[in-house]
């Protein structure tokens, strides 16, 4: 059974608030009819840009908006119209939303005081939570006191004491910096696996969602691109949204006899580095090279393929081919990692013979 | 492309002009231009005033009799024999403290309805604040004709209610409350006026507080399950306690220092049921002519809005640090 379930999800906002397209009558659509389903413990990853109605679709089913038309469902029940108290989810938010005023402990158990739970239980919890996530030193601290991470983690506990049907996290990582928040993924991670309750995360950093999630939505313009693993969204992208905005850098697309080629940059190698065999052949003119952690990506124009394109190709560290700038150099990619989109719609075709 | 050397001309031409200090720059002198105004102001107006209340505080200085003979303490004595003024003072704590609480209660309740969104929401707030807008001395003669012994539209509704003027209403057999003839209601109507008049400000404080609290916060606890009244207690009220305080510090001082509604309404009366140190001090200093004695009951103001003032500007100060 599905422990989250929207159907047919439309979320209008009247005009003027947030989101400039996608406007139909003064009324600005930021869901526009999602279907989607979280399987039991399963770690689900909203990814968009911003303004692609991400949030509002978690904010919708934790229930602090109301959805225009469609019905979202938790743990089997309707809980469309029902206020958040009712609906046994937990949210970390952005920017935490710790209470001020309160200590750690005090924070940790305001959703067990508001669940009217007895004191000792109370107790019981909040230093179960507090251990799981070592913060139980900090207890007696106010917010102000406590670190980017540390915070993090009182909201993590925060939200764990209720044992929630579903955790709801928004972009939880993005105000911790670069090297926090590697750690901090991984313990998010880690976090999850332990108590293995469904999670639906939202992100607009594509190295986070390949990185936690078990299936990834991809998200833009109200509506979804696709929904697959990892792998699956890298290597199979349903349409050329996808593969431009998953992956860094993105996907090379050459337009070619009204159909997209499309291919990875680390696909793009210089001849010799392919084996003979089932290989595209193709020209690129390099004028610049980066040295990027013991990759090289090489900008160029590329020929021979379709139209002049400018592309990306990146070299990893075991291509040892002389490269230099200004000159022209034969590359191939290999067949099978060809992808191929209509020009006109963006959307996966049937490969073509080239 | 091509313009790019036009602005290059009237630059040269500045630089040709001798660099020169104006009195623009010269931050001291301004300095001493732009306080000068406030210093006057406060020398002439706050400290002389002061200086002199305290002297005349401890003389024999009269309406009749303006030459200057030193006394001592003696006006202070003669107002602590004097019953009337410690019933002024217990009114005006026992006004000031009501009110307060009042002010600050309605006030947290009509920030609520400031800030909520909902159509014809202009009219409201134009409504909320029109009291606070109103000078003192006017809308206290209006509630004057409001609480009329006679023609009291108050009293009106409430007969038209049913409330009072038949045998065996609520609130008796008589065809009026006469509001201002008698002690309690008189007392009653003078904390109901200025509580009308400064929930406003107390409110447009409060509003500020509640805007200044992060959405985010309101919806953690609706997510953690809290509903209304917990959030409101136990996450609202707390974030916007150093407000609320100011507001109430506002409110205790402009409830303290006003004698315009009580010397409109009761005039002291009735019996001095509703005499404060303010009226008090002008009936005995300017009315009655006996200045010493009226100084010495106005400074029993000082020393309790010191402590407010004090008070006030450390709420602030804690403000800032958070």
């Amino acid at each position: 059974m599905a422990v989250v379930e929207v159907r047919n999800l439309v979320k209008e906002f009247d005009s003027g608030v947030a989101f400039g397209r996608r406007r139909s009558h003064g009324r600005v659509r930021a869901i526009d009819g999602i279907d989607l389903a979280t399987e039991e413990g399963e770690y689900l990853v909203l990814l968009g840009p911003s303004g692609c109605g991400k949030t509002t679709l978690l904010r919708t089913i934790a229930g602090l908006e109301e959805p225009t038309s469609g019905e979202v469902f938790i743990d089997g029940h309707s809980v469309t119209g029902l206020p958040p108290r009712a609906r046994q989810v937990a949210m970390v938010f952005q920017s935490y939303a710790l209470y001020p005023h309160k200590t750690v402990y005090a924070n940790i158990v305001f959703p067990l005081r508001a669940a009217k739970m007895p004191r000792e239980d109370r107790d019981r919890k909040a230093r179960w939570a507090a251990d799981l996530l070592s913060i139980g030193h900090l207890l007696d601290r106010k917010p102000r006191q406590l670190s980017g991470g540390e915070r993090q983690r009182v909201a993590l506990a925060r939200a764990l004491v209720r044992e929630p049907h579903v955790f709801l996290l928004d972009e939880p990582l993005s105000n911790l910096d670069a090297k926090l928040r590697a750690s901090a993924r991984d313990e998010l991670k880690r976090f999850q696996e332990e108590i293995n309750t469904t999670t639906i995360y939202v992100t607009h950093d594509q190295v986070e969602a390949m990185g936690l999630g078990d299936r990834i939505v991809i998200l833009s313009d109200g509506r979804i691109r696709q929904i697959g693993p990892p792998v699956e969204v890298y290597d199979n992208p349903a349409d050329t949204f996808v593969a431009t905005f998953i992956g860094s850098p993105p996907m090379n697309l050459v337009p070619r006899d009204g159909v997209l080629v499309g291919f990875r940059p680390e696909h793009l190698l210089p001849v010799d580095a392919l084996p003979n065999g089932d290989r595209t052949m193709m020209r690129l003119a390099v004028d610049r090279v980066e040295y990027l952690s013991g990759d090289r990506h090489l900008y160029g124009t590329l020929h021979g393929l379709g139209e002049a394109t400018r592309v990306i190709a990146r070299l990893p560290a075991t291509v040892h081919a002389s490269i230099a700038v200004g000159d022209e150099h034969e590359f191939a990619v290999s067949r099978q990692r060809l992808t191929f989109f209509d020009a006109q719609t963006g959307l996966r075709t049937e490969p073509v013979r080239l | 492309m091509t313009d790019v050397a036009a602005p290059a001309t009237p630059r040269t031409e500045r630089a040709a002009a001798r660099p020169r200090k104006r009195f623009a720059d010269r931050e001291g002198a301004l300095a001493w231009v732009f306080l000068m105004p406030s210093v006057v102001y406060i020398l002439a107006l706050v400290a002389v005033p002061f200086v002199l209340a305290i002297g005349f505080a401890l003389s024999d200085v009269t309406t009749g009799d303006p030459s200057f003979d030193w006394v001592g303490l003696r006006n202070f004595r003669l107002v602590f024999e004097d019953p009337v003024f410690w019933q002024s003072l217990w009114n005006t704590l026992v006004f000031t403290g009501i009110s307060m609480v009042l002010i600050v209660v309605l006030g947290k309740v009509l920030a609520n309805i400031l800030v909520a969104r909902f159509r014809g929401r202009w009219v409201v707030r134009f409504l909320v604040l029109l009291p606070w807008t109103t000078p003192v001395a006017l809308s206290a003669v209006s509630w004057l004709w409001l609480l009329d012994s006679i023609y009291s539209p108050i009293d009106w509704v409430l007969r038209q209610l049913g409330l009072l003027g038949e045998p065996g209403a609520p609130l008796g057999a008589e065809s009026n409350l006469y509001y201002l003839g008698q002690p309690g209601l008189a007392m009653a109507s003078v904390i109901g006026v200025h509580v009308w008049r400064l929930t406003p400000l107390s409110a447009v404080i409060m509003m500020a507080g509640l805007v200044a609290i992060p959405r985010d916060l309101e919806e953690a606890a609706k997510v953690d399950g809290a509903g209304y009244w917990r959030r409101m207690f136990e996450v609202t009220i707390p974030m916007v306690l150093p407000v609320a305080a100011v507001a109430a510090l506002f409110g205790a001082i402009f409830t303290f220092t006003d004698m315009a509604v009580v010397d409109v309404l009761t005039n002291g009366g009735p019996n001095n049921a509703t005499q404060v140190l303010t009226s008090w001090a002008f009936f005995r200093g300017i009315d009655g002519g006996d200045v010493g004695q009226g100084a010495a009951i106005a400074l029993f103001l000082f020393p309790i809005l010191l402590a407010a003032a004090i008070a006030i500007l450390r709420a602030v100060r804690r403000m800032e640090v958070r």
